[in-house]
């Protein structure tokens, strides 16, 4: 146990996490050359498509340091972005500590706070690691004043390195080996493994990712899940090693993976403690903070009948998955479907393609809301993240809807732009300060469903890409919201309607028009579409009908194209829900979420 | 006929023959056939032609028609023609009797051309008179006026072609119902055989559909389009002509184009000179859309075939509908159920009955066909039906 170490590498977005994870990766040898890609860890195709880490990685690397012992080191990778911190923290709770990784050109930011801050709580290890430095704008004594100053870390304790080029890849070795605790434990004590991750194998039932604190686990174990003492036998226990290496047994100080024929996926919680059904241990370790959506939006299916296959999925994939949180829900346009709770706008977006590419289903997505508290006449309280269940107006004394409190750190040469942009934004300066002699952190307070949308992307753009952002849910403030309704040919659709501030209905009614307007195929009668509030209509748009519609010529060379046209037809209708005698494709139902992006 | 004819007609299937020429005095803004307007490359292009023949022909089918096509096939000289139609011949099963076409632009005619492609074999003339309007002639950019088209017809009934085709084209910016029906009566003044009204479609990638999208002009308004489409249909059959598809009437069923019915049929065809395109019954191939590389391969000794799909049976299924529709004989639900082995009135039932009200669609338990209003609406129809198929 003296010789195994279990860290998380944490940073910033993009500063270079899964680049420093494949050089350690290379250095270990565990993979071939042939067999190696950059971002190895980033198995998802979503993941290698955006070029971000979605979810926290787990690899076990045998080292020989120049001690000539070999260690084992457990790496997470972890993702950088604001959705995913939850995946952070959980990586963080099964280490000893952290590789801190800083940009040498950007420096400092917003993550690189709230990720150290994560580290800290978790009384972790911290060693700051100066990437990039191959680039000829890396200012490493800038950075390290930042480590100073902003950090309160030991600037001299920094490792330089770039990943890309390799530099610096064996002082992070052995300062792995050297400076980082080893776990305790003692493997003779009853088993106390904490369930950090999991995920379903269609041959083989839930394999569960699980730190072991106490203890030791190997085939033939009774195992126990101690939330609901469910028991199963243990078939294979091992390490990740980025395919699955079997082990005889996994104990103390351990991290690695348990296949025991789970098939009632309900059974595995992320969180939860493990033990030995013959030998439980006395308390489960503490488990994870439930995760806080700050999102909700419906998710239905596209096929009528496609209910039931749904909710598997969602069950599936909430294995892999821990902050999904999700409810049956019912839409007169849509049929049943669920509620679902995300991190934030990108979770959603993960969440709804994950289920599209890993389950191969077609869904549509409401527009996402932000939790409202609406008090009644009657003085009761009730919380709103519906628009189909958002009171009559008439009963409502007032609402009040969440505001963070936004730290955007950004150089200071874009402080109008992005000051702008929070004004825009319905934002309050509460202040600002130097961090550096060109850095500067802005703290604004901001209505929470005015940054779910698409406020990171409009920073990164008006800052060029130098802006970055966090935040933290202060309180509730009072508010006037109204619930905007989507007709078409005027029937409601609820799945359309979206609570949104009375300042903005006008023109995000307007938008809506439009883009269900661009997204709805013409059809052979007029199409009326209405943005209205209550029975006021505030805008509109009309879809005119075909009056002709019909291929001229069609002979031998013309046969193919008109036939793929219709199977392209055919594939399109598939993703398109009838409301009332309207087809609406599912592109439109997510138009109208989206804000331009100009 | 022998015993032994009647045995090997039976074992060659029916089949059209079509040969492309891809030559053109100048390129319609609006077209886009392959073709170009370089006639340099003709005496190349019709050795490779030849040499194609000579190696496509082991198909086991008897042709009833061929057609010549372009581009502007008549650009070639009657000797040409001539040489085509008999190597034709000599290399394919082509069955006395058949009906041997040939596309003709007006301002390449001449009358003793004309008298040479009769004495070359061809038994149906089909011109592209498109307009009697100059002023409309110009907006196509083609080569010839109302006055050169008025001649061509006239010397071709001199010269002997007793099958006649014209081909019309309408819906073109600024045209009235009024003007199109003065195109129309002229056109039916010569009586022809055949006439092919096409509504003017603004092809992706020509430069007409560029300058549309431009906005240089402006298109005629749909709603005129269409009303034209059923003026059109509405006018022909009170001057006695059938409307046997969307933009197809015969004065006679024997007057339908053989050839062309083939491509709504399903039947095999064999397509001959650059981007044609042959169907042996389940297997669809194209040549290549360049006629240097087309005369490149065959000189190699290679077929120059750029490509081919093997339908599946739920293609096959979409264009029997998709071209049965077409038709004004529509889709013979028998033999559809019989190739396929579905329920026709289970799978299309409920369309078919929503058309029927709308009086798009006439159905009987045999056979379903769309009515004029039905076939103005065709694509969006025909889709309807697909999303059925599964
Ligand atoms: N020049 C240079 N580029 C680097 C270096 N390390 C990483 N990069 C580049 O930085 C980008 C982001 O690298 P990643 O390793 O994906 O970053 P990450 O921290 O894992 O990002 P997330 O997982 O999305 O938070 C990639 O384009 C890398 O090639 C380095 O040392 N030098
Ligand atoms: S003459 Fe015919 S083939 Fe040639 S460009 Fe004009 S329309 Fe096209
Ligand atoms: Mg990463």
């Amino acid at each position: 146990m003296k010789r195994i170490r279990n860290f998380s590498i944490i940073a910033h977005i993009d500063h270079g996490k899964s680049t420093l994870s494949d050089r350690l990766i290379q250095a270990t040898h565990i993979v071939s050359e042939r067999d190696f890609k950059d971002q190895i860890l980033d198995s998802m195709d979503i993941e290698r498509e955006r070029g971000i880490t979605i979810k926290s990685q787990t690899v076990c690397l045998p080292f020989v340091a120049k001690d000539g012992q070999t260690y084992f080191l457990n790496l997470i990778d972890t993702p950088g972005h604001v959705d995913f911190t939850y995946e952070v923290s959980r990586a963080l709770s099964s280490c000893e500590g952290a590789l801190l990784i800083i940009d040498a050109s950007q420096g400092v930011e917003a993550q690189t706070l709230a990720n150290l801050y994560l580290a800290m709580e978790h009384n972790l290890e911290i060693i700051p690691v100066i990437n990039k430095i191959d680039l000829p704008s890396a200012d490493v004594d800038r950075v390290k004043l930042q480590i100073e100053e902003d950090l309160g870390l030991d600037p001299e304790a920094a490792i330089l390195i770039s990943a890309k080029e390799g530099i610096g890849i064996e002082k992070v070795l052995e300062a792995l080996v050297n400076r980082m605790p080893p776990p305790s434990g003692d493997p003779e004590a009853p088993l106390q493994a904490l369930i950090f991750d999991s995920h379903y194998d269609s041959f083989r039932g839930t394999i569960i990712y699980l730190r072991i604190y106490q203890g030791t686990v190997k085939p033939g174990d009774l195992i126990m899940f101690m939330s609901n003492k469910a028991v199963y036998k243990v078939e294979e226990v091992g390490i990740f090693q980025i395919i699955r290496v079997p082990r005889k047994e996994l104990s103390a100080g351990e991290v690695g993976y348990i296949i025991a024929g789970i098939k009632t996926v309900s059974d595995t919680r992320c969180g939860d403690t493990i033990t030995l059904k013959n030998r439980p241990c006395d308390a489960p370790v503490p488990g994870f903070v439930e995760a806080k959506p700050v999102v909700f939006s419906s998710i239905y299916p596209v096929a009528s009948d496609g209910y039931e296959e749904l909710a598997i999925s969602l069950e599936k994939l909430k294995l892999n998955d821990a902050s999904l949180i999700y409810e049956k829900d019912f839409s007169a346009a849509l049929g049943f479907g669920f509620r679902c709770g995300f991190l934030g706008l990108l979770h959603l977006e993960v969440i709804q393609e994950r289920l599209e590419r890993e389950y191969d289903l077609s869904l549509i997505l409401t527009a996402p809301s932000v939790q409202y508290q609406v008090i009644m006449n009657d003085d009761s309280i009730l919380t709103i993240d519906n628009p189909a269940l958002y009171p009559d107006p008439v009963m409502i004394q007032s609402t009040k809807e969440p505001f963070i409190r936004a730290s955007i750190i950004i150089p200071d040469r874009y402080m109008g732009a992005a000051m702008k942009l929070c004004l825009d934004r319905r934002g309050i300066n509460k202040n600002y300060q130097y961090l550096t002699s060109n850095r500067l952190e802005m703290i604004f307070e901001l209505p929470l469903a005015e940054v779910v949308f698409d406020f990171y992307d409009k920073l990164k753009s008006v800052t060029q890409g130098y802006g970055s952002f966090d935040y933290e849910i202060i309180d509730y403030r009072e508010t006037d919201i109204v619930k905007l309704d989507i007709l078409i040919n005027g029937e409601r659709v609820d799945a359309l309607s979206q609570l949104v501030h009375r300042d903005r209905a006008v023109d995000r009614a307007r938008h809506a028009c439009e883009k269900l307007k661009e997204e709805i195929p013409r059809q052979m009668f007029k199409i009326a579409i209405q943005g209205a509030i209550g029975a006021k209509i505030i805008a509109r748009s009309t879809i005119s009908p075909f009056r002709k519609d019909v291929t001229a010529k069609c002979y031998g060379g013309d046969i193919t194209r008109k036939r793929k046209l219709l199977e392209k037809q055919k594939k399109g209708k598939k993703r398109m829900k009838m409301v009332g005698k309207v087809m609406i494709p599912q592109s439109a139902f997510l138009s109208v979420l989206k804000t331009d992006t100009d | 006929m022998s015993r032994e004819n009647i045995e090997t007609n039976h074992f060659f299937q029916p089949a059209g023959l079509y040969v492309h020429i891809p030559f053109c005095i100048r390129k319609c803004p609006y077209c886009d056939f392959f073709s170009i307007t370089d006639r340099s490359t003709i005496p190349g292009f019709m050795e490779a032609l030849i040499q194609e023949m000579s190696m496509t022909g082991v198909f086991p089918f008897r042709f009833d028609s061929l057609y010549i096509g372009g581009g502007t096939p008549s650009v070639l000289e009657a000797n040409q023609v001539g040489r085509v139609v008999e190597t034709a011949h000599r290399s394919y099963r082509i069955l006395p009797g058949a009906e041997i076409t040939l596309e003709a632009n007006p301002g390449t005619l001449r009358f003793d051309k004309l008298t040479g492609f009769k004495s070359a074999g061809i038994n149906r003339l089909n011109i592209g008179v498109q307009s009697f309007r100059d002023a409309h002639l110009n907006f196509l950019g083609r080569i010839h006026t109302g006055r050169d088209a008025d001649t061509a017809i006239k010397d071709a009934r001199k010269a002997g072609f007793d099958n006649l085709g014209l081909d019309l084209i309408y819906g073109i910016p600024g045209q009235t119902k009024k003007s199109w029906l003065l195109d129309l009566q002229q056109a039916v003044d010569y009586a022809p055989e055949h006439l092919s009204c096409y509504m003017l479609t603004y092809e992706f990638g020509t430069p007409m559909e560029r300058g549309l999208r431009k906005g240089f002009f402006q298109a005629l308004p749909e709603s005129l389009a269409g009303d034209l489409f059923e003026a059109t249909s509405a006018f022909l059959c009170s001057r006695g002509y059938q409307h046997y598809e969307i933009s197809n009437f015969a004065r006679s069923t024997d007057f339908r184009s053989r050839h062309n019915m083939k491509y709504w049929a399903g039947v095999p065809y064999i397509g001959l000179g650059p981007s044609a395109h042959s169907f042996t019954g389940m297997k669809r191939s194209w040549n290549c859309r360049s006629v240097s590389q087309y005369t490149e391969n065959l000189n190699a000794g290679r077929l120059p075939v750029a490509g081919e799909e093997v339908l599946s049976r739920d293609q096959e299924m979409i264009e029997a509908v998709y071209l049965g529709l077409r038709k004004a004989d529509g889709i013979a639900a028998e033999a559809f159920e019989k190739k396929f082995g579905v329920s026709f009135h289970g799978l299309f039932g409920e369309v078919i009955a929503d058309l029927r009200k709308k009086r798009m669609m006439n159905a009987t338990k045999t056979r379903c066909a769309l009515t004029c209003r039905g076939m103005r609406f065709l694509d969006g129809i025909a889709s309807r039906f697909v999303q059925r198929m599964e």
